[in-house]
């Protein structure tokens, strides 16, 4: 019964396809002997209705349907007239699309079964199917992929045959494929082209398509079908590795920024700055001021808003690391616990002074034009502003390697750090030194900063987030060095994503730790520590 | 055994136990006695107030016996008080029984909430008292054991120990937020009844467990006062100012460590177990690492070493705190106490405690040899040495 409706509606939608296709203006007559058919109030005159009006090409078709599902379309059984309630509460005539004051007192609405609903979707989606906009199709397309209902193959194949746009060629190909798999009656052949089609789009609606596929298959089709969804998940598994990946090396990165600053410090100076995460924090918030200042003067640079930003950022937050120094670390040179004791005060009065100056809440950081917005790469989503933090992050590592080792204070720094007493004796004022490190590592905070502010909250507390993970990211990797804190960071940011997903995000974060801890009793110094005398001191 | 416990006592550790003995028997006793309004009367909000510091200055005797005296600066201690407070915390719970929301006379409301069959194995013992008083001193003992045990073998010193000891509480702070850790996640333990049968709102109550905590205050104090003066303690004061060297001359540095690393947090626990049923919560943010850093500044205001300045400056700290957050001063006392840090370490290194004795001892000794020059002078006797 149902096969047969369904094939009827079929020829009406190919007949009337054919017959819209050549000459869409001359059959007004029968679109408004279809439309009167909403009239009768029984189930196959208004299936027969929807049928007609949706291969009408007419431009009352998609309004008249759309009605119809929302249950505003209302007929006079007593005139046959169809009348549109529309979204604004005007009534306008179905058939001619002329206004009309009020609903006649006997007109009533057309209603709908469970059946003629699904009938509704499908003629709605043949609609859009044929829309002049390629994206509409292109949605239309995938929304019968999913639904795949034979009643719109029709439409798709005569959609196929004029469609110019690949992506939409495509998504028609593939909307085809799944209602033939889907078909009672259609062939071994066809269902096996289907098949292969299917498998050939591989991601997960394919997969639910081919596991959805009910059980009383021909062998070989059955077969065919188990192929392609071993493969298909196989596939899978590789794009969830790479993306597992992916989100692995930004998180690495993004960890990698925030440690850089502190291994600097901690590595040549063996001091503990536990205000680091603080210096993090007056970059993003020197990110706020720039962009508040450039919206209220300069509206135009927005886009340039970061640019300002990096060097203003690692001017600030230089400058007060060298200030912190100078007034604080140096009077605790040799007391590593009490440094400790001493930035982590020095933290909390920063993190108050900024919530009195800012206020407790987040503070809005924009995102500039070039980077919003994602792209995809096969079936992974790449966020622009995840790949351009990535970037930077690499950018400052190379620049930051470069100036230590070409550079005069570089080649001071790391004379200091591999032996201070030695490095002294030969000339070098350590002291200078230790206030230009510590005011360099403070500045590479800062600038962070200024990349955090794109992915993270910008509030008072933003530096406390970071700074137990860069702890572990430097001492996993080793002081003094580095590459080892290159190493570490993107070691920790890709387990820490390949443990999420199969222990949750916080249960992965407590193993990382525990393995962190487990870790630092095998090698108490890190992963590339640093050799020689220096390292008992 | 008395001659242990009295050798160590010097002016300063018997002024601290009058003082923390004489509290604990008056405050509860004019709590209790004198009418309500009187002058002399301590309110029942403050005797829980003061047993609040009375826990937080055993945490800092803790602390101190291994950072003053051991050189083990630990970022974590608020994991052994918080795991005690919550051993305790999860007796109190058994002990609502059917009196909870849910009126469910086994499982407390928050299981009953999450829709929980029955009671997580690890929560069986925990209706009887001392089944929970013993978890309160092996739980954090055993942590500590397993964490030390690992960290001086491998000799993980100095800021690398501080910092795994604050991943380590991090990772307890992240894991008892979850709800399905079966430990009331974020909320956390609360809405008790009562204690051995007694309400725990009562006045008489409170007043029985400020007595307490005063008490364990003094034990505690007793114990590290026979620690530290010990042959054992002069061990821990070498580890601590040069542990290579100790290694070098034979001990066995990691044992020790870790014995006086597992006691203090045995303290840490009790000192958690007690101030719970004061305070009638406990919850996960007890776990934060920066409550452990402000426990480590305690000991450093009052001075470290020295045992007595650890529990005043815990009591110090802890009544500022009380005093400016409650006042129209409160967003400054972030400020406050980030300068603290900053002041206490650059230009108070000894503390309080420390620096008065490092000016009380000379000025002492200076009095007792012109006591002696002029005993000397009036015995005709001539001091030749002196006038070079």
């Amino acid at each position: 019964m149902v096969a047969n409706i369904i094939a009827r509606i079929c020829a009406l939608l190919l007949s009337a396809f054919l017959i819209a296709a050549f000459a869409l203006p001359a059959f007004a007559g029968p679109f408004e002997d279809a439309v009167a058919k909403f009239a009768n109030d029984e189930f196959s005159d208004t299936e027969e209705a929807i049928g007609a009006v949706s291969v009408s090409g007419n431009a009352l078709a998609f309004p008249i349907i759309s009605a119809l599902q929302d249950g505003r379309l209302s007929a006079d059984p007593d005139t046959k007239k169809v009348y549109i309630t529309q979204e604004d509460g005007k009534i306008i005539d179905a058939a001619t699309g002329a206004a009309v004051d009020k609903l006649p007192d006997n007109a009533a609405a057309v209603r709908l079964n469970n059946r003629l609903r699904r009938t509704v979707e499908a003629a709605l989606g043949g609609l859009t199917l044929l829309s002049p906009d390629p994206a509409k199709r292109l949605a239309a397309a995938q929304s019968v992929f999913k639904s795949h209902d034979e009643a719109a193959l029709p439409v798709i194949d005569n959609a196929l045959s004029k469609e110019t746009s690949r992506a939409a060629k495509t998504a028609f190909t593939e909307a085809r494929a799944a209602i033939l798999l889907y078909k009672s009656d259609a062939t071994d052949v066809e269902k096996l082209e289907a098949i292969a089609t299917i498998k050939a789009r591989g991601d997960q609606e394919a997969l639910a398509l081919l596991t959805g596929l009910p059980g009383d298959q021909s062998p070989i089709v059955a077969k065919a079908v188990a192929g392609a969804i071993a493969s298909i998940q196989s596939t899978q598994t590789i794009w969830s590795v790479l993306q597992n990946a992916w989100y692995g090396l930004s998180l690495g990165s993004v960890l990698l920024l925030a440690a850089i600053g502190l291994a600097i410090t901690f590595g040549v100076m063996g001091v503990i700055n536990m205000a680091h995460g603080e210096m993090v924090m007056l970059g993003a918030y020197t990110t706020f001021v720039v962009q508040e200042v450039i919206r209220t003067r300069y509206p135009g640079l927005f886009d340039y808003s970061l640019l300002i930003a990096v060097p203003l950022a690692f001017i600030v937050a230089g400058a007060i690391g060298v200030l912190i120094e100078r007034t604080i670390i140096r009077f605790l040179y040799g007391r590593p616990l009490e440094t400790l004791l001493a930035t982590w005060g020095l933290s909390l009065v920063l993190q108050q002074a900024v919530r009195t100056a800012f206020g407790p809440t987040n503070r809005e950081v924009g995102n500039p034009s070039w980077m919003s917005g994602a792209f995809e790469l096969g079936q992974i989503t790449i966020t622009y502003n995840r790949l351009w933090i990535l970037c930077f992050t690499m950018a400052v590592f190379a620049i930051l390697l470069a100036m230590l080792r070409f550079t005069p204070l570089g080649l001071e720094m790391r004379a200091v750090t591999q032996n201070r007493r030695m490095a002294a004796s030969m000339g070098i004022a350590t002291s200078r030194v230790d206030a230009l490190t510590f005011g360099l590592g403070s500045a590479i905070a800062g600038i962070a900063g200024v990349a955090l502010s794109q992915i993270d909250n910008v509030s008072p507390n933003l530096g406390q987030s970071y700074i137990i993970d860069s702890f572990m990211v430097v001492v996993f990797g080793g002081v003094g060095n580095l590459w080892g804190t290159l190493v570490g960071a993107f070691t920790l940011g890709i387990a820490n994503k390949f443990l999420e997903p199969v222990a949750g995000a916080v249960l992965g974060k407590i193993a990382i730790l525990v393995l962190i801890i487990l870790f630092i009793q095998k090698r108490p110094r890190g992963l590339f520590a640093l050799k020689g005398r220096a390292v008992e001191a | 055994m008395p001659h242990v416990l009295t050798r160590s006592l010097d002016r300063s550790a018997t002024i601290f136990l009058i003082v923390v003995a004489a509290g604990g028997i008056l405050i509860p006793l004019s709590n209790l006695l004198l009418p309500s309004g009187s002058m002399l009367q301590v309110p029942t909000y403050l005797v829980a107030l003061f047993g609040k510091y009375v826990c937080y200055a055993i945490l800092a005797l803790a602390i101190d016996l291994i950072w003053g005296y051991c050189g083990i600066l630990s970022l974590g201690h608020g994991a052994f008080f918080a795991l005690g407070g919550y051993a305790m915390g999860m007796y109190l719970m058994r002990q609502i029984g059917s009196r909870g929301v849910y009126g469910n006379p086994t499982l407390p409301d928050f299981m009953v909430f999450l829709n929980w069959p029955e009671l997580p194995w690890y929560w069986y013992g925990f209706d009887r008292f001392w089944f929970a008083a013993l978890m309160v001193v092996f739980v954090p003992g055993l942590l500590a054991f397993c964490f030390g045990w690992f960290a001086f073998r491998s000799r993980v010193t100095g800021v690398y120990l501080s910092i795994i000891t604050q991943a380590m509480t991090y990772a307890l702070l992240l894991g008892f937020f979850r709800n399905n850790f079966g430990f009331g996640g974020n909320n956390g333990l609360t809405d008790f009844k009562d204690i051995l049968g007694f309400n725990i709102q009562a006045d008489g109550t409170r007043a029985t467990l400020f007595a307490l905590s005063c008490l364990a205050l003094i034990v505690a104090f007793l114990i590290c006062r026979a620690v530290v003066t010990s042959k054992l303690g002069k061990v821990l004061i070498a580890i601590r100012d040069a542990e290579s060297r100790t290694r070098f001359i034979g001990y066995r540095v990691e044992s020790y460590k870790l014995f006086v690393f597992t006691l203090s947090a045995c303290m840490a626990g009790v000192a958690g177990a007690l101030y719970v049923p004061q305070v009638g919560i406990i919850n996960p943010s007890e776990f934060a690492p920066g409550n452990s850093i402000e426990a480590v500044i305690w000991v450093a205001v009052g001075g470290r070493g020295t045992l007595v300045g650890a529990a005043l400056g815990a009591i110090v700290v802890n009544y500022a705190k009380t005093y400016f957050t409650s006042g129209p001063l409160a967003p400054y006392w972030l400020f406050m106490l980030g300068t603290l840090f900053i002041l206490v370490t650059l230009l108070l290194p000894k503390g309080i405690v420390g620096t008065f004795n490092s000016w009380w001892e000379p000025w002492k000794a200076r009095r007792r040899s012109e006591n002696a020059e002029s005993a000397a002078r009036e015995d005709g006797v001539s001091e030749p040495d002196m006038a070079e």
